[in-house]
């Protein structure tokens, strides 16, 4: 058992009612022309309206009006089978979209890290459940087998050639994967499934049948390699969700927040890599997109924590208009360093790591609410201090007689006049960047027994100024 | 008389009936570095997992002293400090003379209600050592969700209040009144009775 192929179903409904927040309400999909709309696709709610596939609208109108339609689009379905490519990357390096509507992915190499093939398997159906896509999952010696299997089982798991041949030997001619022609032509001679044709002389089937049925049956049986591309995932991410009606409020736009950065962390995961900066558009009817950029100091991949951390952003901004489509675009994708931890943590009723609260505190408090302080070597108080972003490593300069808090503006020293505990010391200094200082600075006492820091400029005269507490 | 026979023992351990005086107390594992102020509190040091409140009648009473041993310890040991709303900017040459590494205090600069959500956030995260907050005019119905959030994240919380709130309940395990200048007084601590009389606190 080499390969397992995965086929969706219905990919383009799934597609669709992922992103509804009722899926069970009924819901057709349109195709055809303008005059001629067709329905294409329908979920169980919708047929059990009645409605059929391949009805006209206008028939199916004639007989309710209690279903939602959305649009039949063929290249929405190729983005999600690349995004459904760039998931199954995560459990196999050799990933493939050869067939339509299925991912094929090489799985004997990947069973060391993910344990045996019930558990990856079941793993994988979890997964995709979550994402909201139905399933159909065969494991097979060969891809092609894999791929003609999954039209009729599901779940089936092959590991010798002796029995991917009476699995094979089972199937109907027609579900073969044979090209129509030839199905017709071999259901005419009397032949219904797979195993009677191969049982056929193999020179008489060249003589009476083009060589691509021969070269489809080696396929099948892994006689014939079969030459595929392998997916490589984009360097980006660019999901999209259109709403199916005006949005005004920010819990409306939750529900597809939180897919679309479910989506990113699937994506993100893939790839094993981080996001450190996306953006979140909130497209209008008219005018440019409101952009809603979420940063992060650290690149971070976790479903939860993403969504969190956009909807704080989210949550602070004035919609200037109703929103009709939301779209997460994430360009800058640096490898994920999963955070250290040890085994006996000194803390083991640890909830949340710091990294996570800072970004919540960033989130709802502003970009530049958490800082670490720093401290310089420069005489004037106003220069010795910096803050700064986390993870720097200041200089570590300690003098004794500063005081614990300084001001951030100096202020004259109001009251009676205090008493002199010690100085005056000279700080007198920064004529070479034009803040130049010359202060006698003192430690005084007010009569209210607070203890200050206070100083006078050089050579004027006027009140003290208040520039530190020793706390 | 006999009717009710409750064993003593059985009281004190349920806290229904207090010493007045514990002699051979634990160490507690949070000391305060400040040898008369351990010897006061009934733990032998800060409450553990708890909010402390710290009042002081206006800025520069030596309210820093009294936590700075306790930081010292904290960011010597690679726990990470969080002041949530300062006042003033902590100026780093006194910090780091009283032993406080800079790379674990972090700054949050909040304003509002979103100083109670922030140290709260902090506290719960049980990610920071100890998390101090300067909440301004609080309730104690906020009090109380410092302190669940403290419990529940098992760090040190300290809240700095103006001293004219100390005539108000307040949930913290302890309270601490800045008097006067490097006097400290106990008004409450959990789990002992509060000395009437303030001590002198040495620098350092």
């Amino acid at each position: 058992m080499r390969w397992a192929c995965i086929l969706f179903p219905q990919l383009a409904l799934d597609a669709v009612l992922r992103r509804r927040v009722e899926p069970e309400r009924p819901l057709a999909l349109l195709a055809g022309t303008p005059q001629r709309r067709v329905l294409q696709a329908l979920n169980p709610a919708a047929r059990a309206l009645g409605l059929r596939r391949g009805q006209a609208l206008a028939a199916a109108h004639a007989l309710t009006r209690d279903f939602a339609t959305a649009d039949y689009d063929p290249a929405d379905i190729e983005r999600w089978q690349r995004f459904l490519a760039a998931w199954a990357y995560r459990f196999s390096s050799q990933v493939s979209l050869h067939y339509p509507r299925a991912v094929l992915l090489e799985v004997q190499s990947s069973l060391g890290l993910f344990g045996p093939w019930p558990g990856f398997e079941a793993r994988l159906r979890q997964e995709l459940t979550a994402l909201g896509f139905r399933h159909r999952i065969v494991a097979a010696p060969h891809p092609a087998a894999a791929r003609a299997l999954v039209n009729v089982y599901d779940g089936l798991a092959l590991d010798s050639q002796k029995a991917l041949q009476a699995c094979l030997g089972g199937l109907t001619v027609e579900r073969s994967g044979l090209d129509r022609e030839s199905a017709s032509a071999f259901q005419r001679m009397g032949l219904r499934t797979l195993g009677q044709v191969l049982a056929m002389p193999r020179d008489s089937v060249a003589r009476r049948f083009p060589a691509t049925v021969l070269q489809h049956l080696d396929t099948l049986l892994g006689r014939r390699a079969l030459a595929l591309d392998c997916y490589t995932p984009p360097d980006r991410f660019d999901g999209r969700v259109e709403l199916n009606f005006e949005v005004e409020s920010h819990q409306a736009l939750l529900f597809p927040l939180r897919r679309l950065t479910a989506d990113l962390a699937a994506f993100l995961a893939g790839r094993d890599s981080g996001v450190q900066r996306f953006v979140l558009d909130l497209e209008h009817r008219n005018g440019a997109p409101t952009r809603v950029p979420v940063g992060l100091l650290s690149a971070e991949r976790e479903a939860a924590m993403l969504f969190e951390l956009a909807r704080g952003r989210l949550e602070q901004l004035q919609v200037p208009a109703p929103v009709l489509a939301m779209r997460l675009l994430a360009k800058d994708l640096p490898a994920f360093v999963p955070q250290r931890r040890e085994l006996f943590d000194d803390r083991p009723q640890q909830s949340l790591p710091w990294e996570q609260v800072r970004e919540r505190l960033r989130a709802r408090l502003g970009d530049d609410a958490v800082q670490v302080l720093q401290a310089r070597a420069d005489p004037r108080p106003e220069q010795a201090w910096r803050l700064g972003e986390e993870g720097t490593r200041p200089p570590q300069l300690a003098q004794a007689m500063r005081p614990g808090w300084l001001l951030r503006e100096p202020v004259p020293l109001r009251g009676p006049a205090p008493r002199v505990l010690a100085g005056p010391e000279r700080v007198e200094s920064g004529w070479w960047d034009g803040g130049d200082v010359r202060r006698d600075y003192y430690c005084v006492e007010t009569r209210g027994g607070q203890r200050a820091w206070v100083y006078r400029t050089v050579g004027e005269g006027g009140p003290l100024w208040l520039h530190g507490w020793f706390a | 008389m006999n009717g009710n026979v409750v064993a003593l023992d059985a009281l004190l351990d349920e806290r229904r009936l207090w010493k007045g005086r514990a002699l051979g107390r634990a160490s507690s594992a949070q000391p305060t570095g400040h040898a008369a102020l351990d010897a006061l509190l009934p733990g032998g040091g800060w409450p553990d997992a708890a909010l402390s409140e710290v009042l002081l009648p206006a800025a520069g009473v030596g309210e820093l002293q009294v936590l700075w041993p306790t930081l010292a310890r904290l960011s010597a040991a690679g726990e990470r400090v969080a002041l949530v709303a300062p006042p003033h900017i902590p100026f780093p040459p006194a910090w780091l003379a009283a032993g406080v590494d800079l790379r674990g205090l972090v700054l949050v600069q909040a304003s509002g209600r979103d100083v109670l959500w922030a140290a709260e956030q902090c506290l719960r995260s049980g990610s920071c050592g100890a998390v101090l907050c300067w909440p301004g005019a609080v309730d104690d119905r906020a009090l109380r969700r410092l302190q669940v959030a403290a419990e529940t994240g098992q760090t040190l919380a300290f809240a700095y209040r103006a001293s004219h709130d100390a005539f108000n309940p307040s949930p913290a395990a302890l309270r601490l009144l800045l008097e006067a200048p490097g006097r400290v007084r106990v008004l409450k601590c959990r789990g002992g009775v509060a000395p009437d009389w303030a001590i002198p606190l040495a620098a350092g």
